[in-house]
């Protein structure tokens, strides 16, 4: 990268993708032709600089200058200015929220502060599309080492390392090697889980499109470890920029020998296919996943066998997901010691993720284990949106549960959220505020459960549809203080019984808010409302003293149902009313309210 | 409007187009999930008869052709619209009302999740997360990311641009 002064990166993530960062590259890379600077500044368009929330992003480097929300008619000011006369671009800063001081340098910001990054190092970073940048960080420098070890070298660094499964289970990941290596076959298989299918996640998709060759050589060093000569890639078809870039970097890795025969002059050879899913959630559980790659519904079975013994076409096969293979490198080139001293005694290493929901900084972060939540809401995603209570945390997704004010300043690791009645999962974290209806929040998730139920075994067919008729009964005003102990005992009846851990995970969402808020399912049950104020059919929109008698309520009402005269008070006609919510959004003076 | 015979022609050089697609395999066995994504690629959608045709050519029942096709969500039985439409219901999207955001796309076009409005322009479909959460919440038309929509006002506007 020595030949450019300068470097102007693009995030060239979904999000920002979506707001138009592909035209503000074209519009620099012109902008920049027209001054005839193309030999000094360089316009990469990287993969996901994580900050969602103000994109699209803009960095210039060597000074780390860091724009928010860009827009294409930009471009010509920042070239103009920044490139050219060298000075900043003061308006399209980042605003420090409390000082409301612009920010120049990334580093400075609290929204990277405490994140390290390992998982995602080089996203942002990189252009994903030049495999040569990726050397230039390092890249396969971990694979040509590892090629110079053992088999059982390998394994041992990687246990070592104390690496833990990231898509949400958190088996160790040297072990689950060991056994694949030991199981011996003509043939066995590398697998990469990339069907990122929990509602909310984006850290698979953000990694493979931000630097994929990560993922071609964690992919190459399993198979070398454990035997393989085939590795598969098992990726969602909705991601189409993903599967883009990750057959660009495999089409590279095969030009410059880092795939296929005899790699790097070695007796050792690897080669990358691509497997498509087609939706379905299930298929994210590694039997499942196995039995789609062979064009098969993806149904799990029960283990044993573990697919490390019988997998792809009954071959031992070992699966790891996206972000367990992206660290696999960096194990390699800084050492198992460097690894395992960050985190917590039980969870080594970083995790990422997907900070969603109520928050300030929405985006994709990665801290070290050991973080607590406090921190990553607070400081990192800089607080609930729009001044309101905090309320809970959900991660895990639709197998996890709800964390709250008192689990704030609980350590981020496997063992703690498990304890915590809720889970790790594959990275998903979304935050709730004071106007979120917990009960509803549960028959949201065992929507999507029972919805992507596969009907293989009972327990999870009919159960989760079961779960889903007394959740609807309950946040439509129909619920009885008997339908809570039904809950309670179908989930824990469904958790035992269930097959796989779709089903045995699918009641999480219901058990961890019984537990935590009890009395708001005992309100809409006993007293038929709904504290946050959300479920309509519990709700009744009443007009205060505050009406000045505009009439416009009135006359967007489409049944009918409020009169008035003009100056006076209006009133709503409770027994019309549709509770559309038309009149409260019509209103100037905040005088229609619901109760 | 292509006639009859004109559309039979292109029908033909689909199934064509299939065929050689399938008989340039390397492997047979195990390829009907990749052979099914070609054929809704250059079909639009997986209607009987392309589901029998597939089964023959890779000698698989067309039981497990259908039991495969109904498994998946991104198959699809039913021809989309011109513009399909898809609202995100991620849990990003969910918590800042996405919810409200499909019932006014239902309530704009006259249907339901699954459904093409009679004249073929759009369809209607949700999808969990599209990785665009800090845009929730978010729907996409074709290929082009729709975010922050905050009201029934912004739905009608949306679809206008597709008049």
């Amino acid at each position: 990268m020595s030949k450019y002064m300068m470097h102007i990166l693009v995030c060239g993530g979904t999000g920002c993708l979506s707001s138009q960062s592909g035209e503000i590259v074209e519009g620099l890379k012109k902008a920049i032709e027209d001054i005839g600077m193309q030999n000094q500044v360089q316009v990469v368009k990287t993969g996901c600089f994580g900050f969602c929330e103000k994109g699209p992003i803009v960095k210039i480097l060597p000074d780390n200058t860091f724009y928010v929300q860009v827009k294409p008619e930009d471009v010509e000011e920042i070239v103009s200015e920044h490139i050219v006369k060298g000075r900043k671009v003061e308006r399209l800063l980042y605003e420090n929220p409390e000082s409301k001081t612009p920010i120049s340098d990334s580093k400075h910001m609290n929204f990277y502060k405490k994140q390290m990054r390992v998982a995602l190092r080089n996203c942002g970073f990189i252009n994903p599309e030049n495999i040569e940048e990726y050397i230039a960080r390092d890249g396969y420098g971990a694979l040509a080492k590892v090629l110079t070890l053992s088999q059982m070298e390998v394994i041992e660094e990687v246990k070592k390392s104390g690496l833990r499964g990231r898509g949400g289970g958190g088996f160790p990941t040297g072990l689950k090697w060991e056994f694949a290596y030991k199981n011996v076959a003509d043939q066995k298989y590398v697998v990469c889980n990339a069907d990122e299918g929990d509602p909310g996640a984006f850290m698979d998709r953000s990694i493979l499109e931000g630097d994929p060759h990560s993922i071609v050589e964690a992919m190459a060093i399993c198979g070398y470890a454990i035997g393989a000569t085939k590795g598969l890639v098992y990726i969602r078809a909705e991601y189409p920029l993903a599967v883009k870039r990750l057959e660009c970097a495999i089409a590279a890795a095969r030009e410059y020998g880092l795939l296929g025969e005899h790699i790097l002059g070695t007796a050792f050879s690897f080669d990358i296919e691509i497997r498509f899913g087609a939706g379905a959630f299930v298929c994210g559980e590694e039997t499942a996943l196995i039995h789609s790659m062979e064009g098969k519904r993806g149904e799990p079975t029960t283990k044993p066998p573990f697919p490390a013994a019988s997998g792809y076409w009954a071959k031992p096969t070992n699966v790891n997901n996206v972000e367990t293979f992206a660290n696999i490198p960096v194990i390699f080139l800084k050492g198992a010691e460097w690894f395992s001293k960050i985190g917590t005694e039980k969870s080594k290493g970083t995790k990422v993720f997907a900070l969603a929901g109520k928050i300030n900084n929405v985006g994709l972060i990665e801290v070290p284990m050991g973080t607590t939540l406090r921190e990553v809401i607070y400081d990192i995603g800089g607080g609930i949106k729009g001044g309101k209570q905090f309320k809970a945390v959900q991660t895990g997704g639709p197998s996890g549960g709800c964390l709250t004010e008192k689990d704030l300043d609980t350590p981020i690791d496997f063992d703690n959220l498990l304890a915590k009645g809720s889970m790790m999962g594959s990275g998903g974290m979304i935050v709730m505020d004071e106007d979120d209806c917990m009960p509803a929040v549960a028959k949201f998730y065992l929507e999507f459960t029972a919805e992507e139920s596969c009907g293989k075994c009972t327990p999870c067919r009919v159960g989760t549809k079961r779960l889903l008729e007394i959740l609807e009964k309950i946040v439509s005003g129909r619920g009885t203080p008997k339908d809570l102990d039904t809950l309670k005992e179908l989930s824990e009846v469904i958790k035992d019984t269930a097959l796989c851990g779709l089903g045995q995970t699918a009641s999480n969402p219901v058990l961890s808010t019984l537990k935590v808020f009890e009395e708001e399912y005992i309100a809409h049950v006993r007293d038929h409302k709904c504290p946050a104020k959300q479920c309509s059919a519990l709700l009744q929109y009443r007009i205060t003293e505050k009406c000045v008698g505009c009439t416009a309520c009135s006359r967007v009402c489409p049944v009918g149902a409020i009169s008035g005269t003009v100056k006076k008070q209006h009133t709503i006609d409770i027994s019309k009313c549709i509770k559309c919510g038309a009149c409260e959004s019509k209103c100037r003076f905040n005088a229609i309210v619901k109760e | 409007m292509a006639c009859e015979g004109c559309r039979n022609q292109v029908t033909q050089a689909l199934y064509a187009e299939l065929e050689a697609f399938i008989d340039a395999l390397p492997e047979k066995k195990g390829a009907l999930i990749s052979v099914l994504h070609k054929a809704q690629s250059l079909f639009g959608y997986l209607p009987k008869e392309v589901q029998v045709f597939v089964g023959e050519k890779l000698g698989v029942p067309v039981s497990q052709v259908y039991g495969v096709v109904s498994f998946y969500s991104f198959f699809t039985m039913v021809p989309k619209g011109k513009y399909p439409i898809s609202v995100c219901l991620g849990t990003a999207c969910y918590v800042r009302g996405a919810d409200k955001v499909l019932e006014a796309f239902k309530k704009e076009l006259g249907i339901e999740v699954g459904q093409t409005t009679p004249d073929g322009k759009f369809s209607l479909d949700a999808l969990r997360c599209v990785g665009a959460c800090g845009l929730a919440p978010v729907a996409m038309i074709g290929d082009k990311v729709y975010g922050r929509i905050s009201s029934e006002e912004e739905v009608k506007k949306i679809l206008r641009e597709y008049e």
